[in-house]
């Protein structure tokens, strides 16, 4: 039997949604996490690790992040090591997303100029007093805009998520679009919830790149 | 025993050698002013000093302790060798205060509260003590490097190393930065200036050392050597910059 596309689906969406914040916030904290030690990695003064990490990001960054789902979500339990989708997708996103906050945060360090790191070494701050009081500080400034910018990318990216069945903002909708033959009036309704959440970021990061480049 | 001691230090980058060979002795409470023409070796020499730039042979001592020993504790060795850079390298994120006490604090454990009152005490041997809270930003070009001095000062070094601290100075600011030179110098601290303030060499260096080509050409007591120069290099070099 054929439903309406009701008010009641409209709610089942903005439910759904919660699924597509909540796959962004644990993997941007993955990503952010394995980001901050790929970043590190890449200016350290230990240039096999700065290869290892660059070749990690390289390979990342060349690959879809379609094919790191459906090898987790399908690959791994070859293996013998069964995934669940939301497990699946955690991880991906992860592996994606750090690839890029590596990238991005190590621009972020590299943009202050060595002579701040020679001021903090000839006060006898050690390496890391260097980056914790003195590189950090100055990077995050740099590195605001466009990690809410990356933030964007993956709340959008995350409706990748549905071709392994995850079902979040994407996936309901499909849902709903195949038991009410409403695909239009649904994902215009679904493309207006991501909007509602890409929106407001994509401004904070305005004004933040505002401000930052005023206090400059 | 000299407090800094050079033995026949060499350094390359690539294949050019910049540093050839390269001794000099300084004594406590001396005031050296290394000159020389842009290229000479000079600035790398005194960033040698505090083990900003490593060597490839010789040997520097400051106070007994090997600076090119992989063993030396730079961190402690840094603690004793001060140094002031021609682009002033304030942290542009902290205060003037911040800026001074975050080396008291973090590598020498002083409480807050007592390194502010340094802060405070150095900031009014430079003059600025009504800048304590003031950010880098604020404040001209003299004022920052003033600030860098007092940020020097504050962690109470044997020998301070300023390189062309007065370089990047619009004229009229030269003269503030040169008083505080003096004071410092007064003081009694042993003190290395790469510069080209042949005046302040004049009238506060004991000793001029001039390099040339990566190496110590000429020096001497500092009112005698720029007074009469032996070699055809500071000769041509010092009517170079006199006129």
């Amino acid at each position: 039997m054929i439903r309406t596309f009701s008010f009641i689906d409209v709610m089942y969406l903005v439910a759904a949604a919660r699924w597509t914040l909540a796959l962004t916030v644990t993997a941007f904290a993955g990503s952010a996490v394995l980001g901050l030690a790929l970043a590190l990695a890449r200016i350290a003064p230990v240039a096999p690790l700065r290869w290892i990490t660059a070749a990690y990001i390289h390979v990342v960054q060349g690959t879809p992040l379609l094919v790191w789902l459906f090898l987790i979500f399908f690959g791994l339990p070859l293996t013998g090591i069964s995934v669940n989708p939301w497990i699946a997708a955690a991880v991906a996103f992860s592996i994606y997303g750090s690839a890029f906050l590596g990238e991005i945060w190590r621009g972020a360090l590299i943009s202050i100029a060595r002579t701040q790191w020679e001021a903090g070494a000839s006060l006898g701050l050690s390496l890391y007093e260097q980056l914790r009081h003195v590189i950090v500080p100055q990077s995050i400034r740099v590195a605001i805009p466009p990690t809410v910018g990356f933030l964007v990318q993956l709340i959008k990216n995350t409706s990748l998520a549905a071709t392994i069945g995850f079902v979040e903002l994407t996936r309901e909708g499909q849902l709903t679009a195949a038991g009410t033959y409403k695909p239009f009036a649904v994902y215009i309704t679904v493309a207006a919830i991501y909007f509602a959440m890409c929106f407001p970021l994509t401004q904070w990061s305005r004004s933040l790149e505002r401000k930052l480049d005023v206090a400059r | 025993m000299s407090l800094v001691e050079i033995h026949g230090i060499s350094k390359s980058y690539g294949s050019v050698q910049v540093l050839k060979d390269v001794s000099l002795d300084i004594a406590r409470g001396e005031v050296v002013a290394v000159i020389g023409r842009s290229g000479s070796g000079k600035s790398t020499m005194l960033r040698c000093i505090n083990g900003l730039e490593p060597i490839q042979a010789g040997s520097i001592r400051v106070d007994g302790v090997q600076v090119n020993d992989p063993a030396t504790n730079l961190r402690k060795l840094r603690q004793e060798v001060g140094i002031v850079f021609q682009s002033f390298n304030l942290f542009p994120h902290l205060s003037v205060s911040d800026n001074i006490t975050l080396a008291p604090r973090v590598v020498k454990k002083q409480p807050p509260a007592a390194a502010r009152e340094v802060a405070r005490e150095v900031l009014r041997r430079v003059g600025l003590e009504d800048k304590l809270d003031a950010f880098p930003a604020q404040l001209s070009g003299g004022q920052q490097q003033r600030v860098a001095i007092a940020r020097s000062l504050a962690m109470r070094p044997k020998v301070m190393l300023f390189d062309e601290v007065t370089s990047a100075l619009d004229p009229e600011l030269t003269g503030e930065v040169l008083k505080v030179l003096e004071s410092v110098a007064q003081e009694g601290m042993t003190m290395i200036l790469v510069t080209h303030e042949m005046g302040f060499a004049r009238r506060f260096g004991s000793r001029v050392v001039f390099m040339h080509e990566g190496r110590v050409h000429e020096e001497g007591q500092a009112a005698a050597v720029l007074a009469a120069p032996k070699t055809p290099e500071l000769q041509t070099f010092l009517s170079a910059v006199l006129h």
